[in-house]
């Protein structure tokens, strides 16, 4: 797994449908063909800002993502970065 | 954050819409694949029409249903197939479908490549036209190949080859990754299932107890790369959990629409028994799936029966509630093919006459004789005409506890990674 840059911008790859869940959300990616989910609530909260905010670690402050959870958020950002579900958001 | 176990708990609940499904679009089919889970040939005069077609797109659309996996019968021969995938995509429902490729020709194929919603899947039950034609009928591993060699000239990167295992092409699994690689697809391996004209060939198809090794044993070794639709969690029980979510997802995650609209919890389970609505009644396919009393007794909490003390139940689940049904076992017993062996056990002492029969029979009537109406060669003993009312009967009052079935391909590609 590559490392995964917290302080860079992100957002939701263009060809990614989601679909919240009482459990966090299904993801699927129309280029992939790929599925794939989201675990929390609070998961998809973080996914569905990283448009809007200006780094992925903003967009988990937002979400009240803590510092004792925030390594776990990351590894999970991460394999979202890895399935291309997310990609890095070149400034517009 | 839920583990990933939590989660397959979640999805044995259900959801509230299916992760994707099974539509069957016409019963009509230009071949007489010997297997044929839906007993396609004729087309049914009931078939739902375009317009209905589009109404189930809408539903689907509105539910968010990512993709739908299109079949048949042979999907293609509709008039309207393509008008029904252009609508679908149109609407944001992304469409795999399987053919055996009679349609595919070069203008269809560069016509599929040029759009991210579509996918194909190109059915091939034989690495050699010999193996698959005994089983698809003469000249379909030609029609096949000229197919896959049309989409592959087409730039069409990543089609799909699905291959049903079979005693006759498990030692072919080699060669059809090579038919694969070579034309950039991906192959994709599925379990055989006694439904639709399968009840009748499942004896002298369904693979050895010796093969169902070898096939594991390939799948551990390439399982990365190949997919299969999670339809082996059966032979988990040799230890070491193949990929996939390993569970079966009828009527929670998964399900079946057919032809004429009834809804039904898997592909693989076409019977009153599982037959959960119809999508032209008030409501739609959405009051089917969110109330059908079917489907919310297969969300309950399973019994796995005399299974649930056997070492490998964590992993086989009890198996293919599809694969029991059409055996004539007991839901919450052992899977026909089960590892252990408990499979083969529990077959000799079943009433093989009271096993029920698939419904809807569409096979074409000019082929020749089924073999239902004579002994069907069976270790267990013959199978006599006249079972199929008795069987519904036994089986309706018997149906508890389904803990597992698999669907056609429901979570195929499904990647357990995110979300920590």
């Amino acid at each position: 797994m590559t490392d995964f840059d917290l302080d860079a911008a992100w957002q939701l790859h263009p060809q990614v449908s989601v679909r919240p869940e009482r459990f966090g959300a299904l993801l699927y990616h129309f280029g992939t063909r790929r599925l794939s989910f989201l675990k929390s609530p609070a998961l998809l909260t973080v996914v569905q800002s990283l448009e809007s905010e200006p780094s992925a670690r903003s967009a988990c402050a937002r979400a009240g993502i803590g510092a004792p959870d925030l390594p776990a958020y990351t590894r999970a950002l991460a394999r979202l970065a890895d399935s291309q579900m997310i990609c890095g958001r070149t400034a517009a | 954050m839920t583990s990933a176990g939590c989660l397959v708990e979640e999805f044995r609940y259900g959801l509230d819409a299916p992760i994707c499904l099974t539509w069957e679009l016409t019963y009509a089919c230009n071949l007489s694949c010997v297997h044929c889970l839906s007993s396609s040939g004729r087309r049914d005069p009931r078939e739902l029409t375009t317009a209905e077609c589009r109404r189930v797109i809408d539903e689907l659309e509105r539910m968010q249903v990512f993709y739908v996996n299109i079949g048949g019968g042979e999907p293609t021969v509709r008039p309207d197939f393509w008008e029904l995938l252009d609508y679908a995509t149109a609407h944001h429902v992304g469409v795999k479908f399987s053919t055996n490729g009679v349609k595919i020709t070069p203008e269809i194929a560069r016509r599929l490549a040029g759009s991210d919603y579509i996918d194909v899947q190109i059915s091939l039950d034989g690495a050699t036209a010999e193996v698959n034609d005994a089983v698809r009928g003469g000249g379909s591993f030609e029609t096949a190949m000229r197919a896959m060699r049309n989409l592959a000239a087409a730039g069409f990167a990543g089609f799909k080859i699905s291959v049903v295992m079979t005693r006759q092409n498990v030692g072919q699994l080699d060669a059809f990754k090579s038919i694969a690689d070579s034309l950039g697809a991906q192959l994709r391996i599925t379990r055989l299932r006694p439904s639709g004209r399968g009840a009748d060939v499942w004896d002298s198809l369904h693979p050895t107890a010796a093969q169902q090794r070898e096939l594991y044993d390939w799948l551990v070794a390439h399982g990365d790369n190949v997919l299969t639709g999670d339809s082996f969690f059966h032979l988990s029980g040799y230890g070491q959990g193949l990929p996939g979510l390993n569970m079966c997802g009828a009527g929670r995650v998964v399900c079946l629409i057919d032809p004429v609209g009834d809804v039904y919890a898997c592909p693989f389970a076409i019977h009153d028994a599982f037959l959960a609505g119809n999508v032209r009644s008030p409501g739609g396919f959405a009051a089917v799936w969110r109330e059908s009393s079917l489907f919310a007794e297969l969300r309950r909490p399973q019994s796995g029966g005399a299974c649930a003390s056997c070492g490998a139940f964590d992993g086989c689940q009890g198996g293919c509630m599809a694969a029991k049904f059409f055996t004539g076992l007991p839901l919450d017993g052992p899977d026909p093919e089960c590892v252990r062996g408990f499979g083969q056990e529990a077959l000799a002492v079943v009433d093989a006459a009271a096993a029920p029969r698939p419904v809807g029979d569409h096979s074409h009537r000019t082929e020749r004789a089924r073999r239902r109406s004579g002994p069907v060669p069976v270790s267990i003993g013959p199978r006599p005409e006249g079972s199929a009312v008795a069987g519904i009967a036994e089986a309706r009052g018997r149906r508890t506890a389904p803990a597992h079935a698999c669907d056609q391909n429901p979570l195929a590609g499904f990647t357990s990674a995110a979300g920590g």
